[in-house]
This record gives structure tokens, sequence and C-alpha cells, in this order.
């Protein structure tokens, strides 16, 4: 059995079956290290990624549900090299300890200010409320946003 | 882990030991029988060669080994930090080896905040060290003497301008001999890179999805591997329906030994579907039944303790003195971490590898010596980063399921394990449950005239131990093996009498740690051990004898300490907070302190906490908070911010929601809805002021003020309320409790 889909702007077929969670095929069969295996029941926000734009848990989404939709992984907003503004920022605040919940903040900061370009600190906290952190890096996290969302450019 | 500091992407990292380079060299020097070595500081007393720590390169590069490893703390950038100081080599110029049991000295477990003192000081003085023998090379080479020579960056240059660099001498320069820790390190004056805040070296992977954690090791033709745990810890499997598993999809083997079951598939979806299916046609015999949770801290305090006096301090207590009591308690609290805990195993050839996060490759690899039966120079185990771990959860545990695994997996092939979500809440090792009780007695004048303190607990390490078999798998086996014999850890810095003898000057005081030696639940090593509950207890009862003597805490604190540094954490936290003394908020909103110097030994900490208390709803919130911290001599300073911020967030989350759940038939808090966590809005911000002193050692700050911060958030509660929470967590159905009693 194989199904198709569509990551990062190009086309996969991948050999697994059309109820296999996204998470597994994105982590194992492309090889992508950013969406993070938390808790598979959609609780934690680790394995967040975008699909059409929007945020959704990989670990709860079936790949054969996507169809034709544009799945967005972290690995499609930039590089160590050349960071998206929200990496940048993310760098710069040294907003990350263990760093493990970091790709769900992240992808859930980037669907925030894809529709809210200047949030307030409170959207920003609302925005991350399904995003948990157990280091204790939430402080550094939402500085790190609000200062993605000052870049000037397209965020 | 293998890190390259100048390398974008750790692939090669992560993939070093498989057929990457080993580099082999004796880790202990020659000593004849009888002879005693001489102590040296720190970690070089255990890894006396001084090879074994920093070696120098053709191309004038050091390698620099250390036992220590990342745990999202920033250790390894640190650890650079001093060993480039005292080298005059630039960070790029390091490579860093950590955690490996065939490339890097034994420093034991990355813990109890020890990686800087222990590991920072055996780099510091093997840095020195390295250095002093380059400049005699130096010196000899060019014919001066070595006094007049001055290094930078790797180059060594005389008066007259001529020059030699590391990678030309490196061929002469004989490290492997005993380290002889008598070369000075720098003044912190001369100081470049030490104090600086240097980038953390891992994070650019972290927010870029590059391959970071073990959880990212994909090796060829690795396999998927799920454990199946009994449904109570002491249940006994009876049967299986074998067949029907391995007739599944993609399904390569079972694996069953004695009460260990676990499965393997080719994609990880049915490994993962297997063993649901497998736990589904499992039939387990019930174990004994687990204590009442609702009397659970009187079951504690019912079992046998063995108690002992580790302060005590006589005076006679004047007449007219007042006695105040107060007994507090502490749940069984989880690790929690964000991502599961994950190994990766291949048995090859008769040996067995293993890519770990456990915080001590080597304890590790003597517990699966054990397990596996097979002798230490066929067990490697490689560290490479998990999630963050915050103590001993479940990583060295399922590395040795995962080395079960590798073994039922047919040609060699590796095999990947990540425990579920349902695993790690059900089976890691707690934060153990604590009762602690407080009597004091008040002059006339509001002093504390004496002081009686007692904590029961079990015991706060069930790491893994020569002395039995600490990983959970081995107790499952055909042939079980036994977990070594609970014990306390002494004192100064205690397990669960951590920070229990307080840092005040009280004339007459007893501290009495009650070990209990019986575990009605599974329990280990938890960030800060038992000084995040004494703290809570300590700091809390001297603010009650505060308000029984009608003194501000702040004041009231000050006029009992007299150690200056802790006087000086307390002073600056007030300030920066813009305490007013004898301010009473009320009305459901309130402001506390709290404060303690980690073990007793380590980074001072004092912190005031704002609370707001919602009457109806028993919700209680932490809007702001504010520290003061002295860790001695800073080497990393947004590092070590970092890490105090993290610590107060943490035990926010730690201090209002965190309580395992469990009946009699187990444990019952399995996922983030039954073990619920501080979420994103409910963060308190955080402020942090260091105190950075030259002149003092250098010490750990990743468990300093947790404690302290629990203290804060009660005290502001009742500054808040008029009411006083002295059972852990506070939530709401606690505070409504409280307050309407």
């Amino acid at each position: 059995m194989a199904v198709s889909l569509r990551v990062n702007g190009a086309s996969y077929g991948v050999p697994a079956e059309p109820d296999a969670p996204l998470l597994y095929v994105l982590r194992n069969d492309l090889k992508l290290n950013g969406a993070k295996f938390g808790c598979g029941l959609a609780q934690c926000g680790a394995c967040t990624v975008l699909v059409d734009g929007k945020p959704v848990r990989s670990c709860v989404t079936e790949v054969g549900s996507l169809g034709q939709s544009d799945v967005t992984t972290i690995e499609g907003l930039g590089t160590a090299a050349t960071p998206h503004p929200l990496q940048r920022a993310f760098m710069d605040e040294q907003a990350a300890q263990c760093g493990y919940c970091i790709n769900g903040m992240i992808m859930s900061a980037k669907a925030l200010l894809d529709q809210n370009p200047h949030p307030t600190e409170a959207q920003v906290r609302e925005g991350l409320a399904g995003n948990l952190c157990r280091c204790g890096t939430h402080g550094r996290i939402i500085r790190a946003v609000l200062k993605a969302s000052q870049a000037t450019g397209r965020i | 882990m293998n890190t390259h500091i100048s390398r974008r992407d750790f692939t090669a990292g992560l993939g070093a030991g498989l057929g990457g380079i080993v580099v082999a060299f004796t880790l202990a020097p020659d000593v004849a029988v009888g002879q005693q070595p001489a102590a040296l500081p720190g970690s070089l007393n255990g890894n006396r060669m001084l090879d074994a720590w920093i070696r120098i390169g053709a191309d004038g590069g050091a390698t620099v080994c250390t036992g220590k490893v990342e745990l999202g703390q920033g250790i390894l950038t640190a650890l650079a930090q001093i060993a480039a100081e005292e080298l005059d080599l630039p960070l790029e110029r390091l490579h860093m080896v950590s955690g490996d049991t065939e490339r890097t000295p034994n420093e034991g477990f990355t813990s109890g905040s020890q990686s800087i003192e222990n590991g920072g000081v055996a780099l510091r003085l093997a840095g020195a060290e390295v250095r002093a023998i380059m400049l005699d090379l130096a010196a000899k080479r060019l014919g001066v003497e070595a006094a007049g020579l001055a290094v930078a960056d790797g180059v060594i240059s005389a008066a007259d301008g001529r020059k030699v660099t590391y990678g030309e001498l490196a061929r002469d320069a004989d490290l492997h001999r005993e380290v002889t820790a008598k070369a000075k390190p720098k003044s912190p004056t001369a100081h470049r890179i030490i104090g600086k805040s240097i980038a953390r070296f891992d994070i650019p992977a972290k927010v870029t999805g590059g391959v970071a954690y073990v959880q990212d090791l994909r090796l060829p033709g690795m396999l998927h591997g799920r454990v199946v745990r009994p449904p109570s810890y002491a249940a006994k499997l009876e049967k299986i329906d074998e067949a029907k598993i391995k007739a599944m999809p993609g399904v390569v083997a079972v694996a069953r030994d004695g009460s260990f079951l676990g499965v393997i598939a080719e994609r990880e979806e049915q490994a993962i579907r297997a063993s649901v299916a497998l736990s589904e046609t499992a039939k387990w015999a019930a174990g004994p039944p687990l204590p009442d949770q609702a009397s659970l801290y009187d079951h504690l305090l019912s079992l046998p303790d063995d108690p002992h006096v580790i302060s005590e301090k006589q005076a006679a207590v004047p007449d007219g003195a007042r006695a105040i009591e107060a007994t507090y308690h502490r749940p069984y609290t989880c690790h929690a971490a964000i991502g599961p805990s994950c190994a990766v195993a291949q048995f090859k050839d008769g040996k067995m590898t293993v890519w770990t996060h456990s915080q001590g490759v080597f304890p590790l690899r003597g517990n699966l010596v054990m397990a596996l039966k097979l002798p230490p120079d066929k067990i490697h185990c490689i560290h490479a980063e998990g999630s963050g771990c915050y103590g001993h959860n479940g990583a060295d545990d399922v590395a040795l399921d995962a080395a079960l695994l590798a073994r039922a997996a047919p040609g060699g092939r590796p095999v990947r394990l990540q425990w579920m979500r349902d695993d790690e809440f059900g089976w890691e090792p707690f934060g153990p449950a604590m009762v602690m009780k407080a009597k004091a007695a008040l002059s006339a004048d509001g002093r504390i005239v004496d002081w009686n303190y007692d904590v029961w607990s079990n015991t706060h390490s069930t790491r893994p131990d020569p002395r039995g078999n600490n990983l959970l798998a081995s107790w499952y086996l055909n042939e079980p093996q036994k977990p070594a014999p609970p014990g306390i850890i002494p004192q100064p810095a205690g397990g669960g009498d951590r920070n229990a003898v307080p840092l005040y000057d009280f004339p007459s005081q007893r501290v009495v740690n009650h070990f209990i030696k019986e575990m009605p639940l599974r329990v280990s090593a938890l960030r800060t051990l038992g000084a995040y509950a004494n703290v809570f207890a300590i700091e809390s009862f001297l603010d009650e004898l505060a308000l029984a003597a009608g003194a501000d805490p702040v004041a009231f604190r000050l006029a009992h300490l007299r150690d200056p540094r802790g006087r000086a954490v307390i002073e600056t936290v007030a300030k920066k907070a813009g305490w007013k003394p004898g301010e009473r908020s009320g009305g459901g909103k309130g402001r506390g302190i709290g404060f303690a110097k980690y073990k007793t030994l380590a980074t001072y900490v004092a912190v005031i906490a704002d609370v707001e208390v919602d009457a109806a709803s028993g919700k209680v919130s932490v809007p702001r908070a504010w520290a003061a911290a002295d860790s001695g001599l800073i080497i990393n300073p947004d590092g070590l911010a970092n890490q105090i911020e993290g610590g107060i967030i943490q035990s926010t989350s730690w201090t209002l929601h965190e309580e395992v759940k469990f009946d009699r038939s187990g444990i019952k808090s399995r996922d983030w809805l039954t073990y619920p966590i501080l979420t994103m809005p409910e963060a308190p911000k955080v402020e942090v002021e260091l105190i950075n002193r030259p002149a003092e050692r250098s010490v750990g700050a990743g468990e300093a003020s947790q404690g302290p911060m629990a203290a804060a958030i009660a005290n502001a509660f009742a500054a808040a309320t008029g009411k006083r929470m002295r059972q852990l967590p506070l939530t709401p159905e606690r505070v409504k409790a409280v307050m309407q009693g």
C-alpha cells in the first residue's frame, strides 16, 4: 500500500497505510526530525505541523486524510544558516532548554502570526496554550514570538 | 554525544560510535598495588590521565572529553567555555566528546547540579596543565623562558615576534601522563570566554528540525519496538497469543522473557498497533494492591523508619517562649518529560551498542552487564540527548528494554524504542511523597529560640547501582534480578533530608531524617530531591513564625541569618521586587518570599512571588516572580539565568498542579489530562538578578530556585487570604477547602 502527500512544497509517495499517523511518515519515511512524538493523544503539541496553514497535531492526523493538502513542517520554514524570523528569534532569545517542545511552539506561533502579525503578549500566551513546555522556558518563548512579530518582512 | 562546535549538523555526531573513529587510550594510570594516589580535585580524582580529558590535534584544535552530558541545561557549552578559556583556544576549535563508555572519563551521573563543580573543575585544571605543557615545549623550541611567552588562539609568541602553534607542537606533547593539578588556572580578571553569555551550541538544530535527540537517530535497517507493561507493579504474565501478534502487518518478532514483553516491527505505527493488540491478548495475575491514596501520608508514617539526627544544637529555651508547630505534605511527583524515554540498541557480533539519554552511561552499563550477562567490554553506551529529564526518569529503563528487543531482532538489526506516554507516566520512578513536621519556640521578643524539624521520606535515588539491578525490566525477567537496597544520601548534600538543616542561626535545634525503606510506589531522584519539600516547609514555617511574632517576613529572615551571601540575595530580591516592609496586601492578592542555599553547599537563591487567589473557584495564579541568585563565579550568565527561570516556572507547575494519582489497582495519572502541568497562559513573568562573585568557586544552579519558589507561592497565598496551605499542590479543591475551613 502506498500513499502520497505534499510536504514543504514537494510530493512524496510512501509505503504506509492510509490510517498511519502523519507523524511517523514525516519522521521515518521523510526523515524530518522537527515534529516530535510527545503523547500521541493531541494533548501536548510537540508534533504540530501546518496543514494548509492551519496547525494540526500530526500524531492523530491520518496520512490518508490529507489528499492534496500542503503540509508544512519546521524544516520548511528555514535552516540554521538561513532561519525563518521565528527561528532566528528563538536563537536570539536562547528560547530553549531541552528544546523538545520547541517545534510545536514555533509551528503554533507561525499559525498565530499568519493570522495576527502583531499579537499582544496575552494573545501569544493564548495562541500557545495547547503547547506544553516542561523546562520552564515559557518566558523566553513568549519573548521570542513577540520579537519575531516585530521583525521586518513577512513572517 | 560527540559534538563539533562549528558543525551545524549533528548527524555525524550522533552516528559517531557506529563505525566511527574510536580512539583507544587508557583511562586509568598504572598504580602499583597498595599505593594510594593523592586525591585530585573534582572528577580528576577518578580519571587521572591528562589525555583522558584533553588531546591536542595536529590541526591545533583540542578534543575535550567529558563524562557529563547535555540534558538541555546547556552544560556542554559551559564546559567548553571553561576548557577554551584555560587552553587559550577559540571555542570553535574545540571538539566536545561527551558520555561514551569507550571514549570519555567516567564522571558517574550528570546530576545534583554538580557538573560545573566537578566536571568543570577537572577541565579547568586539565586545560591549565595542557597549556603549561605547550608553553614548556614552545620555550624549548624557541630557546626562551616559558614565562616570557604569550598565548592567543593556540599560537604561542615570544617577545622577539617568533611564533609556534599548538598544532606544530602537538606531536611532541606527551599528554598521556597523570594529571598533577599543579598548573594554576587563570585568575578571573584574565577571563575572556568564561563569564560571557555564549549562545548554546545545541539550540540551532533544536529550532530548525536538525538532528538533536536520540529520537532522531536512524540507523540502516533499523526496526521499531514497543513494550507492553503489566497492569500493575507486581503483576505476573500468564499467557499471550503470540501467533496472533506475529501475523500482524510488519511484525518481525515478539520478545518475551518472564513477564517482560515487547514487540518489534518494520514500521513504528505497526509496532504500536502490535503492542496494543499484544496488551489485549496478554493475561496477567494481579499483584498486591497499592495503598489508599486518601490516607497516603498516614500510611507512610505507619511504615517502619530509620531515624537519623542530622543536626543538633542545644541551648536553654527562655521562660515564656511560645511553642508553635505545623505539618506539611508533598505528594508523589512525575518527571513528566515532554518526550517519552527512548533508546536505540544494536546487538551485533556479540556486542551490544546502546544509544541512550541516560544521565550516567557508565553506571547504566554496569546494570546492563548484570541484565544481559555480557562482559563490560561487550556493551558500549553512547549518550545522545533526549527530552529534558529533571532527574531519574525512564531513560535508563528504556535502554535495557531496547537492548532486550535488539537481542530478539534478526540479523543484528538495530531497534529504536520510544516509550508511549502511558508507559512514561505509569512506570517512571516518581519523586517521593514526603511528610515534614516543624516545631519552634518563639521568645517574647520575637526570636526563634528553639527549632525542631522531622522529615519522613523514601530514598531519593534508585539510579543504576553496582549493588543490584535498578533497571525496571530486570525485575520481570524469567530469572528476576534484585534491585539494590535503598539507602540514604549522606549529609550535607542529603536525599530526603536535602536542605532539611536550615541556614538560619538558631541557638537550639534538632533535625531528624526519618528514612522509610519500604516503597509503596516506585521512586527515585527528581530534580532537587528532598530540597523542594524541605525548603517549602521550612520557609513556610518561617513565615508562620514571623506572623506570630508580628514581624515582616524579610526582616524576620535577616534577623536570623548571619551568612553574608544569603543576606545579599534576600536584600537584592527585596529591592528588585520593591518589597515594602509590613505590607499586607490581602483581598485575594499577596506577595511572599522564599530563600535557600541549595544543598547548603551550592547556589543561594531568594525568590519573591505575587499570587492572586480567586476564592470562588479556588484558582491560584502567579503573575510575577523575581529572583536573586549567587552561584559564585558565573561561567555563562544567560545560561545561569535560564536555569533559575526554568526552576521557578517548573516549581510553579509542581506547586499549583502536580500530584500523581493512584488507586488500589495502579497508577491513574497516565496522560496530560490526568497529570496536568502549567500552561503558557499561567506561566509567571520572571526577572532574575545574578550576583557574580569571581573570588568564589562556581557552583551548580539547576536545582536552586524550585524550593524557594514553592515557599514564595505558599507565603504569598497566606498574605493574600490569611490562610495557610500546608499540603502541596495548591489545587482549587484544596484551596476551597482551606478557604472555607
